[in-house]
Order: C-alpha cells, then structure tokens, then sequence
C-alpha cells in the first residue's frame, strides 16, 4: 500500500449528500476479479451520458478538475453497500483524499486499506473549501497527515482529528494482515480457552 | 456486583483477542460468509502474500449476486458474471471451504442460507464482503458487512482489528396494527433517525412489537439497519430464536446444543444496562410505508402525499429532495396511490424468505396481475423455493401472472439479466432505492411483500389494507 504523508493537489468539488457507493462505481463494474482498472468508471452513470460519451458539466470532466487528488463532497459520503471497489475506482482515478463533514462506516475504513485519506471536516469549513474549490479551481489543498492538517493557501488552515492508529499505518503503508499475524500466538490462545467455553463452535 | 452489559458488549467482550492501550482491539470472528463479488480479490491477496486460510471450517460460500434466475441450467451468459462465479468456486476448493453451487439446492442469498442452515447462530461474530450482513443480527449476533481487504484479513487471521462501536437502542413499544409488517416498521425507523441516525453504532432493537415478530421478521428489520448507516443490528435471542435453529445443519447437535442454548441464555441485555442512545416508537402510529425518493429515509406512510422540497429545513436535503423527485419523476402533492407502476420485484435478502412468499400469495391467491406490469418473484434460496412449492405457493403466483424464478439477488441490485429499463418504475421488496439500483434510469419504491403484491394487483401504489 502507498503511504499516504502529504499531498498538494486541486480538489474537485461534489456539493452532493448521501453519496453511495452505486454512484461512485455502479453494479456493472463490480463483476471483475482485479482491483484495478475502475478509474475510468469512477462516477460512471454522472460521468458519462447512454453513448459513452462524456457528460461535460460532470466535475471530473471539467478542467482543471480531471487532475484532482482531492474530492470535496457532502455528508455521508460512501454510504451503501461494502464494495472496496469504491475505493479502488477513486484510487485508480487517482483521488488520494477525499474532504467531507461525515461518512458510512464501511467506506470510511476501506478508504485507509487502500492508502486514501478521508477527512472528516466540520460542515462550515467543508463549505468555505467548497466554495473556494468551486470559484478558484486552479489553487491547490495542502493535506498533511502528520500536522492533521487542510491547507488553502494562507486564507485556510484548518486541523483534523484522526485514530492514531489509523494514522500510524496510513503514514508508514502497513498491511494489518502483517500487523495482526504479528499476535498469531495470542489468536492460538483464544481459540484454545474459546474453544473450551463455546465448544459447539470449534 | 458486576455492572449490568448490553447484548453488543457481552458479545464484545467475549471476542476480544487483544487490546491494544489506544482501545484498538482485534476481535475474533467466528464465521464468516463468502460471495463471488468482493471475494476474489482477497483471495489473491492470499496468493500473492504466500499465506492461506487459517479456519476453512468457519467459512461458507456460495455465488449469488451474478447468478440467472433462469434458464441456469445454461449457465451464466455474461463472461464476466461467469469468471467471478467460477473464481470463487475455484478459491473455495483450493482452501477447502464449503461452496454451495448453483445447482445446488442450498444455493441462495448469503444472507438467507446462513440462517437457513444454521450458520448463523447467537453470540457470534459474523463478516461476510456485503453491507447487509446485519441480517444475522436477528439471532442476537455480531454481523456486520466488511470491505474486501478486511475479507482477507478474516481469512488469514480469523480477526479483525476494530474499536467498539457505540450502542444504540431503538424499542418499538405496543403491537402493530393488522397489515403493518416488519418492513413497515424498519422503513419508519429509518425515515425516523434519518441513513446517516445509526453511523458509528450498533442499534438493538427491542419492545414488543420487535419480540412480536417472527425470525424471518427480526431478519427484515436487522437487514436494513445498513440504511439507517448503522454497523450492525441486534435482536436478543429469544425461545423463538432457539425453535428457528434446532435441528438446522450447521446448528449444534446433542449435548452440544443443550450446552449453546445455555450459553445462548446469557446474552440479552442485563436489566439496567446502558446505551448511548435510545429511541422509543409507538408501534401502533405506524402504517404500511413506502419511499418515495431515492434515499431508504424518503419514506411515507401510503395515505400520504409526494412531499414538497420546500418542506424541508435543511437546505442540503431540500437540494437532495428536489434532485430525487426529478429522477423519480413525481410531482409535490401527488397522493402515493396514485403512482403506476411498470414492474414489481418481489425478493431480496430483506424480503425473499418463506414467510414473505405466503403473504405474497395471501394478497394475490385468486387474482390477476393487473395489464402492463411485469411481475416476478425470486426466492431467497433454493430450499425457500422448494418449499414454496411444496406449499403450492408457486401455483398461486403463476396463475396470477408473476414470474416464478430460481433463487439470486436479482434485480435488488440488477447484476445479471433482471433489470428495469430506463424510466421504468418498479414496486420492490428489497432494500435500496438509490439513483439506478435497479437498473440505469430504473425508479424504486421500497415496501413490505404484502404491499408489492397489491401494487401488483392494481398496478399502482396501493394501500393493501384497501384490497
Ligand atoms: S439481495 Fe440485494 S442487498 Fe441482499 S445481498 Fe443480494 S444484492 Fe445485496
């Protein structure tokens, strides 16, 4: 996994609630057995109208946009189903951060399996960065993990809360599963003391 | 004395691993399910990091979001669909994992043959790759739906490493009026607290009305706890429960059983027990709910109106409303039964089990599909369509002019051949009404079994307290 430090990058603004995960990578996309590849459906059904063509309004369609790292949107951004192919679409597009005031749970935690950070921001400061997104496309967001904060030229500062522990592998690109195997005799022992207690299970 | 625990922390507890100083806990897993969608990748992962499943035995698989619902015996046409189909049954057989296939009449929805064969049971922690997990939480488990990268943590570790959750309690106090169902309630639920009112908690749902219902009942509710953006639902087991699971295939035998039940008896929620939040509905205010928009929380009861953005407070969901009601094609002020319908979907891992067959066919049972709609019922699983038909169920929905399909997700989310068409609107027994859900430009209205049937019959929105 990439780790994710610091980014300075357009954002693209998306002033949209209850983003789900149909909207970023629909159905039709979900039937391959690779995690890459699902950028240029990122969005499909806004981005591109019943020919294939592109939908000029679309933000991602629209220049500077198209380079954004940095997605702004509504709250709860990802609700729907558990599909990692919401943030494999955003990744291979090549969104590294998403900004948003909240998120479902399960997108929110597959974001960090997958090297992405999202930003929980409160929803006036989403606002004025939206704002700023919208009317001054071309200045970057500074996102700095390490500081936890959102930066937009000397107008915007702001800091963000984060796990520390989310944060930890963020930054340094750490698979759990090597974390986790890391405690395989304390998973032995549960099981050992489990499987006397709940024996049906074993 | 001890201080008196929720349901959800004494099944915490008891799954804790390892704690680490921040709170971060890797909590054990028991079972987990496996689909053909969000599986393969894990299972690369496996192969490609050298490592391997560490308990076949606690997994169960089976393909159901790709699968036809006719003409299986083909196979699958799509090439895609039929890659991913036989990727799983390939990973699963590589790790020695039980796979039910499509000819199998075990095959189903994940979230319908855990139960079914007793998979899922009380005081479990329960995963599986798909959001609708919560489902099990009928049986007074842990379930709750997980990201791909986390299937293959599962699979490696038998573990997760997550934080608490916080509680929620939702009591739904009273008895439901005669034709509100499980469905009704959940809707209202979600309409209440709004999809984001269960974010970062687990809801356990309790009152009278919740231990009224039936298993397939709890199911539906704790199904849809996903849209109120909950991690999990959660029903204390009960006798009822214990009656569901005795004698189901993967359910505790013998002195193992009488040892489970035991264990079982210990979980519900100590008097005196605390939540972060609590909730309390009357069950007798409810009535039969459909939405009307394409967020699950846009719902009203059927005697309503299509509400005006305007009535709104909050300017972000006036801009949400609005945009709904363009893409669903209704007009502010327009009475719900008045809305045709072009196609009814009857089905779904909320709505596609045994007991919501035979309300089906209560409502439709001597009387026609009215002309133009297009009708069809997908059982949850094959042992649901079984035994439909061994109850003459199916005879009653052909002759009324429904379809009478093989078991699969279906048009809940239209991955294989069964979609609507642009425009085209649809009455739906399951889940989400989201913006092209059920086929690019398809419109959802989501409601009971009972009230699909009836919309069925007039084909429109329709009361079916009315029919
Ligand atoms: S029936 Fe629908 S909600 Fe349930 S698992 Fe299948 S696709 Fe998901």
């Amino acid at each position: 996994m990439q780790p994710f430090k610091k980014i300075s990058s357009i954002a693209a603004p998306l002033p949209m609630i209850n983003v789900d995960t149909d909207m970023i990578i629909p159905k039709l996309f979900l039937r391959t057995i690779k995690r890459t590849g699902l950028g240029k459906n990122l969005f499909d059904e806004m981005r591109y109208d019943d020919d294939g063509k592109e939908i000029p309004d679309f933000v991602l369609n629209r220049e500077p946009y198209r380079k954004a790292q940095i997605l702004i949107a509504g709250a709860n951004f990802g609700c729907g189903s558990s599909r990692e192919h919401a943030p494999w679409a955003l990744l291979d597009f090549g969104i590294r951060c998403v900004i948003a005031p909240s998120y479902a749970d399960i997108f929110y935690n597959n974001c960090f399996k997958n090297g992405i950070l999202p930003v929980f921001l409160p929803q006036d400061q989403v606002d004025a960065l939206m704002k700023e997104a919208q009317e001054n496309p071309e200045s970057p967001v500074e996102v700095d993990l390490e500081q936890q904060t959102v930066k937009r030229g000397n107008k915007y500062s702001y800091r963000f809360e984060i796990d520390p522990f989310k944060k930890h592998c963020l930054m340094n690109g750490l698979d759990d599963i090597g974390l986790t195997l890391e405690k395989a005799a304390d998973i032995a022992a549960f099981e050992k003391t489990d499987g006397q207690k709940r024996s049906w299970l074993y | 004395m001890t201080t008196p625990r929720t349901l959800f922390a004494k099944i915490w507890d008891d799954h804790v691993v390892h704690k680490s100083d921040d709170g971060t806990c890797l909590i054990y897993i028991d079972r987990q399910l496996v689909h053909e969608v969000t599986s393969p990748q894990a299972f690369e992962g496996l192969r490609m990091s050298g490592r391997t499943v560490r308990r076949p035995e606690a997994q169960l698989a089976v393909a159901d979001h790709n699968v036809p619902t006719k003409g299986r015996a083909q196979g699958i046409a799509e090439e895609d669909s039929r890659v991913q189909v036989q990727t799983l049954k390939d990973n699963a057989a590589e790790s020695g994992i039980t796979y039910f296939d499509m000819d199998d009449a075990r095959q189903g929805i994940v979230h319908i043959i855990g139960p079914e064969q007793g998979f899922t049971q009380p005081g479990m922690t329960i995963v599986c790759g798909d959001s609708h997990t919560s489902t099990h939480g009928a049986f007074g488990a842990l379930a709750f739906g997980i990201g791909t990268s986390e299937v293959e943590h599962v699979l490696a570790t038998q573990t997760l490493i997550q934080k608490p959750a916080k509680s929620m309690r939702i009591s739904v106090e009273g008895k439901l009026p005669v034709g509100v169902t499980a469905k009704d309630m959940i809707l209202q639920i979600i309409g209440h607290i709004g999809t984001a009112g269960g974010t970062g908690y687990v809801i356990e749902y309790a009152g009278e009305a919740v231990r009224d219902l039936s298993m397939e009942g709890r199911m539906t509710m704790c199904n849809m706890s996903i849209e109120a953006g909950a991690r999990a639902g959660l029903i204390a087991p009960d006798e009822k429960t214990f009656a569901y699971l005795k004698g189901r295939p993967m359910a505790p035998q013998g002195e193992e059983w009488d040892k489970a039940v035991a264990y079982w008896r210990t979980l519900p929620s100590d008097e005196g027990a605390t939540y972060d939040k609590e909730i309390v509905l009357n069950a007798e205010d409810i009535a039969p709910t459909v939405t009307w928009g394409t967020s699950p929380q846009d719902v009203a009861p059927i005697t309503d109106s299509v509400p005006d953005p305007d009535s709104f407070n909050d300017p972000g969901r006036q801009t949400a409303v609005k945009r709904s009601l363009d893409y669903m094609d209704l007009k502010p002020g327009t009475p719900l039964q008045e809305i045709p319908i072009d196609v009814v979907f009857i089905g779904s891992c909320t709505n596609g089990r045994i007991e919501d067959l035979r309300e089906v066919a209560k409502v439709v049972e001597g009387r026609k599909v009215a002309d133009g709609v297009e009708a069809l019922i997908v059982p949850g699983s094959g042992l649901v369509r079984k035994q439909a038909e061994k109850e003459g169920l199916d005879k009653i929905f052909t002759q009324a002019g429904f379809e009478w399909r093989e078991p699969g997700c279906s048009m809940c989310l239209a991955m294989n051949a069964d979609k609507l068409q642009p425009g085209q609107r649809c009455a739906s027994t399951s889940n989400r009404n989201f913006e092209g859900r059920q086929g690019r430009g398809g419109r959802t209205h989501l409601m009971s079994p009972a009230m699909a049937a009836a919309a069925a019959i007039t084909g429109k929105l329709t009361d079916v307290r009315e029919l």
